[in-house]
């Protein structure tokens, strides 16, 4: 049987812990076992309980870095980064440019499905996206995740990882779908990639030629050539997907392409307001009908 | 007179004429940047270092932004900080770190990053990796901010072998430490189950506080007073106590001599790196 995105993310972390180094997060070993992804080990494993001073783990955790244990930290909702970032963003990606002593350390930060208010809710992968110092990747699929594991052991760098629950289920491998002249090229990323697939096929039965050019690395950001003959081959320009705000990651991206090829890119991502708890008040990302409404509307 | 009084006082020496040299400097429009002195508490790196030095320990230490004379103290080449305050790449921290974020690789002292109290934590963690005896500076201030206090009790939980050390000058920028709270650092250490000791910047004192440091987190609240203000913009009292002063006054002839001679080294040390521009 094909093995999940939670299986991989799972075999990974023992992997990582059996090698000598160690996982931090708050809550590690309650029920569930975040998600699943973790394997039942303790600290005497190297699973490792901070306390539920947030600030001050990602402090600690860039403290382990910088004596080179290469740590992973699990951060259990996104949203928490708005105080889990500070120290990692201010220490650990400056470290190698100011003192060149590297902070290597994998940050997984996991964006849930919705439902669960303002603040834990979707992804905030812009806020390390503007900053130096950091790789900001969101795989979606079993060997996009071994493959960023494996880039981020070979590199001194701070890895966002912006992981979605929706994902952990996934066993299949996502690939672009990219027509001679298409209509329009949606660019998602995270859980979006998802909801674009489902929206090309849909709109292929009207008729409509919808390329999907998935995204993985959202910094740095390379607009590879197929990519830009894709954009420049399209009717109606492009539209990058994000399950985070648009004034973020998906603007700076959508404005990257705009400057490399002369098609207009629009944006469709978390809608710019926050979010309740209820379903009428939620902010969910574009989900595939939505997505199809878009495209329908521009061309 | 013991040794140690003598030591201590050729550490102080060096941070104090270092800083009185960076200070006039200061006054000569010499920097590019701000810079944070550290003149008038000097006494507490200095005697901690001589206590390292006496216990045979070689910690990691990890700087806070007022920090030349924890740099000097530890035995960091002064020749890299003069080049790092003149914003050279052959300075201690390639010309990057200014005067706030000084580090040195050979003498394992981490820079700072700027925010205020971070090295509380980035410590913690690294010591829990390396479980090798770390001291960590803080100031007053920084010693409030919420995560210097959630480290602090991680550090308690994990047992881990630290001295965190706060250079209570009893100000931040102008604000006294009485309009900002109604309690005290070493009382929170003992509220987080960890050591907790007062004194003042006595050198006598902190050598007896640190009898058995790294038998787990411990932290000193050293009580001083700083000669001037970040960039030398100002004086709070001209007459404010200074310990450099007063043990060079009760130490006598040889602590005079001392200090006449390192104001000479540290001069030709400014020129000599100066002369290569």
């Amino acid at each position: 049987m094909a093995k999940t995105v939670r299986q991989t993310i799972k075999e990974i972390t023992k992997k990582h812990l059996d090698s000598g180094s160690r996982c931090y997060g708050q809550c590690l070993t309650a029920v569930g076992w975040v998600g699943g992804t973790l394997p039942e080990l303790y600290e005497e494993d190297g699973m490792i309980e901070l306390s539920m001073a947030d600030v001050a783990g990602g402090g600690i955790v860039t403290g382990a870095a910088l004596a080179g244990e290469r740590p992973i930290y699990v951060v259990r909702y996104q949203g928490f980064q708005w105080y889990n970032s500070p120290i990692i963003a201010n220490y650990a990606m400056k470290s190698k440019e100011i003192w060149q002593r590297p902070c290597p350390l994998l940050i997984r930060s996991i964006a849930m499905e919705g439902g669960i208010g303002p603040v834990a809710g979707s992804s905030h992968h812009s806020i390390y996206q503007r900053m130096p110092g950091v790789k900001v990747v969101s795989p979606m699929t079993p060997e996009e995740y071994k493959y960023v594991y494996d880039q981020f052991m070979k590199d001194d760098d701070v890895y966002y990882i912006s992981e979605h629950r929706k994902s952990y289920d996934n066993t299949e491998e996502l690939e672009n779908i990219i027509h001679d002249e298409a209509d329009i090229t949606l660019f998602p990323i995270s859980v979006t990639r998802f909801a674009a697939q489902e929206a090309a096929r849909n709109l292929e039965e009207k008729g409509l030629k919808v390329n999907v050019v998935h995204q993985l690395w959202i910094k740095p950001f390379d607009f590879k050539e197929e990519w830009q003959r894709a954009l420049s081959s399209s009717k109606h320009g492009g539209i990058v997907l994000d399950d985070d705000y648009e004034e973020g990651a998906a603007s700076s991206i959508a404005h990257r392409m705009m400057m490399d090829v002369d098609k207009k890119v629009r944006t469709f991502c978390l809608r710019h307001r926050t979010a309740g708890f209820h379903p009428t008040v939620d902010n969910l990302p574009p989900n595939a009908l939505e997505i199809e409404e878009k495209i329908l509307e521009i061309i | 007179m013991s040794n140690y009084n003598i030591n201590v006082f050729k550490r102080a020496s060096l941070n104090r004429n270092f800083e009185q040299y960076v200070f006039e400097g200061i006054q000569n429009r010499m920097f590019k940047f701000p810079i944070y002195l550290s003149a008038g508490q000097e006494y507490i790196s200095a005697s901690i270092a001589e206590v390292m030095s006496e216990k045979n320990i070689d910690p990691n230490v990890f700087i806070q932004h007022r920090g030349h004379s924890t740099y000097l103290s530890f035995d960091a080449p002064i020749e890299e900080l003069i080049d790092e305050l003149l914003g050279r790449k052959t300075g201690c921290a390639n010309g990057m770190g200014g005067s706030a974020s000084i580090h040195s690789k050979p003498k394992n002292i981490f820079g700072h990053d700027g925010l205020m109290g971070s090295q509380v934590p980035i410590a913690v963690g690294h010591c829990y990796k390396t479980n090798h005896p770390t001291i960590v500076y803080m100031g007053d201030a920084s010693a409030e901010e919420d995560y210097v206090l959630g480290a602090l009790g991680w550090a308690s939980t994990k047992n881990l072998p630290m001295l965190f050390v706060v250079e209570d000058n009893n100000l931040s920028i102008l604000t006294e430490k009485r309009v900002r709270r109604n309690w005290e650092m070493d009382s929170v250490a003992r509220g987080f189950n960890m050591r907790g000791m007062q004194t003042t910047d006595d050198p006598e004192s902190i050598k007896k506080c640190l009898e058995n440091v790294f038998d787990g987190p411990m932290l000193l609240n050293v009580n001083t007073h700083r000669k001037y203000w970040h960039s030398g913009a100002g004086i709070d009292d001209p007459n404010t106590f200074d310990r450099y002063e007063h043990e060079m006054e009760k130490l006598g002839d040889v602590a005079k001599q001392i200090h006449e001679q390192t104001k000479i080294q540290v001069q030709e040390a400014w020129q000599k790196q100066l002369d290569k521009q």
